[in-house]
């Protein structure tokens, strides 16, 4: 009984420490930050295969990616912000988009566009990587082979809603909220 | 029904007769199983010869008969611009020294259809001026499309295994 009274206060310590802790400027910095970054993401367009086509109607003017802020497309990773990895990677592709990764500048998130992606897809075969998560982290998958429109655009707004409960400065890449290290305690939390 | 490539089949078994092991033309598509030492004598003839001139190399492609000897067979998909007919040219060679001469000599183009059937077949053309991987990666061992390849035996460059 006493460890989960423990457990329950020690909780919400750590989520109101990862709301800002003891600062209420922290916070509100935390939000117009988070907010000016998730409606102006740069993206990444790595596309590869048939997932392409469904990319350029979503980012075409029928469904319009830019209404969501996510709208410039930069042929260079380092002024991108979102990595959308569209189509089947091949191994002799993945150092490929490895280095892709690394050469973004935080902060960055990556979209898991279509089933290859994802899990590997059609593909259970001696060519094809089985889900990008086993080479870069990923943030949202959109799965369907190749995803409607309206499945990219609602994966971008989950994808915005979890840019807006970030910590800013992220330290290093941005984590799973479960896993932010809460910050250094310097006075005693009332 | 007159078929469009009998010609070169007529004419292959009348000036290269020990060459041919075979030849039918099922489904209106001429085929003849040549002897792989010779393929190019038979290529040869095919491109020159007047009347046929088969003058573009289609597709080079392979096949894994497991289990048969001889287990691999090169195909050659030959078309003439000039008289739009085709004809489809097979030689087996042996598992224990897959080699077959490139036809690279006579059609330039056959280069990286042989480098792709070298790729994913392991057959070896002699005297291909590049034979090199060319769909995978050099790190990458045996060669995927033969049926003894495991299907799902991956060899990642990054990232775990299978
Ligand atoms: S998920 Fe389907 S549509 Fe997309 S790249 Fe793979 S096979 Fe093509």
């Amino acid at each position: 009984m006493d460890a989960e009274i423990q457990k329950r206060y020690s909780d919400r310590a750590i989520e109101f420490l990862r709301q800002g802790g003891d600062s209420f400027q922290t916070t509100k910095v935390d939000a117009v930050f988070n907010w000016g970054r998730k409606y102006s993401m740069f993206l990444y367009p790595f596309v590869t295969a048939c997932c392409g086509m469904e990319f350029m109607s979503v980012a075409g003017p029928r469904y319009d990616l830019d209404r969501f802020g996510c709208a410039l497309p930069r042929f260079s990773p380092r002024q991108s912000d979102l990595l959308m990895v569209v189509g089947t990677i091949t191994h002799r592709q993945a150092p490929i988009l490895q280095k892709v990764y690394a050469q973004m500048a935080e902060p960055k998130w990556v979209m898991a566009f279509g089933a290859c992606t994802c899990s590997g897809g059609p593909y259970n075969n001696y060519a094809v990587v089985q889900g990008i998560d086993t080479i870069i982290p990923v943030d949202i998958y959109v799965p369907g082979c190749p995803p409607r429109p309206e499945a990219v655009l609602d994966g971008l707004m989950k994808l915005q809603a979890r840019v807006q409960a970030e910590r800013v400065p992220a330290d290093g890449r941005h984590q799973d909220t479960e896993e932010l290290t809460p910050p250094v305690v310097e006075k005693p939390i009332p | 029904m007159e078929d469009h490539g009998s010609a070169a089949l007529r004419s292959l078994l009348e000036v290269l007769p020990d060459t041919v092991l075979e030849t039918h033309a099922r489904l209106g598509d001429a085929t003849a199983c040549v002897d792989p030492t010779r393929i190019l004598t038979v290529l040869r003839h095919l491109r020159d010869e007047p009347g046929l001139e088969f003058d573009m190399l289609m597709d080079l492609c392979a096949v894994d008969f497991l289990g048969s000897e001889p287990r691999f067979e090169v195909v050659y998909h030959l078309y003439s611009l000039a008289h739009k007919h085709r004809v489809r040219i097979k030689a087996r060679v042996p598992e224990a020294a897959p080699e077959i001469d490139s036809a690279v000599s006579l059609y330039p183009g056959a280069n990286w259809m042989e480098r792709e059937v070298f790729d994913l077949y392991g057959v070896r053309f002699t005297d291909h001026p590049d034979l090199r991987r060319l769909l995978l990666y050099e790190e990458f061992e045996g060669h995927p499309l033969r049926k003894d390849y495991a299907k799902e035996k991956r060899q990642p460059l990054v990232g775990p295994g299978n």
